[in-house]
């Protein structure tokens, strides 16, 4: 197995006293924890600064791993030494946090680096929240799918491919890839999470599974903009289009639609399709942006309109300002 | 557990659509009653209503309630900072999203 470097991974010296060693797991801990982090890696470093934390701040624990000395580099293959005896030394855990004990946990068991030293980390440790009768179950798992603004505007099924923990016969935590098919529901909004039951981590020993909870997000798309239900879109039209006020096609994820542009609306300008956003109760709108782009005066006749407009109109759109 | 790739897996989407009686509630976040009687108490998180006197739950009451959770356990913090952190992560995301 590898060796786990504790000490650089809470970014501390390995003579770093005891508050050092605190103030530098609380520090690093807001960065990466997994709810507040943008990190794409912020689970997995969480993970390993958690158990890290769960050592250097156990002085038993400690002066046991600082045995090993400083000769040992992260990664390196390790075995513990034959008079490694875990079992009298290390029962049970300390408690995480607030409360004694979690079975809400879903952040993981630790690295085998640490379970063969020091025993099963605190998921399965001798604490268990649920003691009124409750079994222990399988961990919770979060994960993230992205999906095209089209599924969740007609709904989809989507193939993912998750790591999921999972107890093996002897109870050891192991991981294991599990493709599951998703129904992404019609009308589904970004940053909106589905519940799948009993779809996480298992703890084995007929113990219920965990659920895993998947956040949707939605790919860029080439033209709508996506905010709630509701869509935007910049539609350009042309100075006549939007001075005469004509009807132009506008694109809609059902398909294309008819709009009748009022006469004399500028670039800005928004209009609102009713219900022609992502499905939903109440549906989203689909808001239009006008965007007028001006036809170049290179053509020869193109041009000499353009002057004609200029001497018969006498428009200051700068007045505000007090210039011409 | 054995995978049946043919199979399509149904969730339910954690919005204002779905609710939860506080004992799926307790359920689905793992905890007992008190600790979410306690969050409920600390202002963490907010019932959506009242049924033959039990509260019901929001989908969004549930994803906060498990990140308080997390965030209680992993960063030490309490309950107000919990949900003072909650907070204003939603707000960044609320401005993200715009």
């Amino acid at each position: 197995m590898e060796f786990k470097d504790y000490y650089k991974i809470l970014d501390v010296a390995r003579g770093a006293s005891p508050e050092d060693v605190k103030r530098a797991y609380r520090r690093l801990a807001r960065k990466f924890h997994p709810d507040v982090s943008k990190e794409s890696d912020a689970e997995e470093r969480f993970k390993e600064m958690k158990e890290a934390y769960e050592v250097l701040k156990d002085p038993e624990k400690r002066s046991a791993y600082d045995k090993f000395g400083a000769n040992w580099k992260a990664g390196q293959d390790f075995q513990p030494p034959p008079d490694w005896r875990r079992e009298q030394a290390f029962r049970g855990g300390s408690s995480p946090g607030g409360f004694s004990g979690a079975s809400f946990d879903d952040a993981g068991n630790f690295s085998d680096f640490f379970e063969t030293l020091f025993g099963q980390g605190r998921a399965r440790g001798g604490f268990s929240y649920q003691a009124g009768g409750a079994r222990a179950r399988g961990e919770d798992v979060n994960a993230a799918i992205t999906i095209p603004l089209e599924d969740a505007y007609r709904g989809a099924t989507r193939t993912i491919t998750l790591d999921v923990p999972e107890a093996d016969a002897s109870g050891r935590m192991t991981r294991r890839q599990r493709t599951l098919n998703v129904k992404i529901p019609q009308g589904i909004t970004p940053g909106k999470r589905i519940r799948l039951e009993k779809q996480g981590g298992s703890a084995g020993d007929g113990a219920p599974a965990g659920d895993l909870y998947l956040t949707v997000e939605f790919e860029p798309h080439a033209f709508y903009r996506v905010q709630g239900s509701d869509l935007y879109v910049e539609i350009p039209v042309t100075t006549w289009e939007a001075a005469l006020g004509r009807k132009i096609k506008v694109p809609t994820p059902g398909g294309p639609v008819d709009l009748k542009i009022p006469p004399g609306s500028n670039s800005g300008k928004t209009l609102r399709l009713k219900g022609r956003g992502l499905p939903g109760k109440p549906p989203g709108e689909l808001y239009v942006e006008l965007k007028v782009v001006v036809p170049p005066a290179t053509e020869e006749n193109v041009r000499t309109l353009y002057e004609q407009l200029e001497s018969l109109d006498s428009t200051n759109p700068r007045a505000r300002f007090g210039v011409q | 557990m054995q995978d049946s790739p043919g199979e399509k897996m149904r969730g339910i989407v954690l919005d204002e659509h779905v609710t939860f009686t506080l004992h799926e509630f307790c359920h689905a976040c793992g905890v007992q009653t008190e600790l979410v009687v306690e969050m409920v108490d600390e202002g963490v998180i907010e019932p959506a209503a009242m049924q033959e006197e039990e509260w019901q739950f929001h989908g969004h009451a549930l994803v906060r309630a498990r990140r308080a959770l997390r965030l209680v356990r992993d960063l030490d913090v309490n309950w107000p900072g919990a949900a003072l952190a909650l907070d204003l992560m939603d707000e960044i995301e609320r401005l993200h999203r715009r």
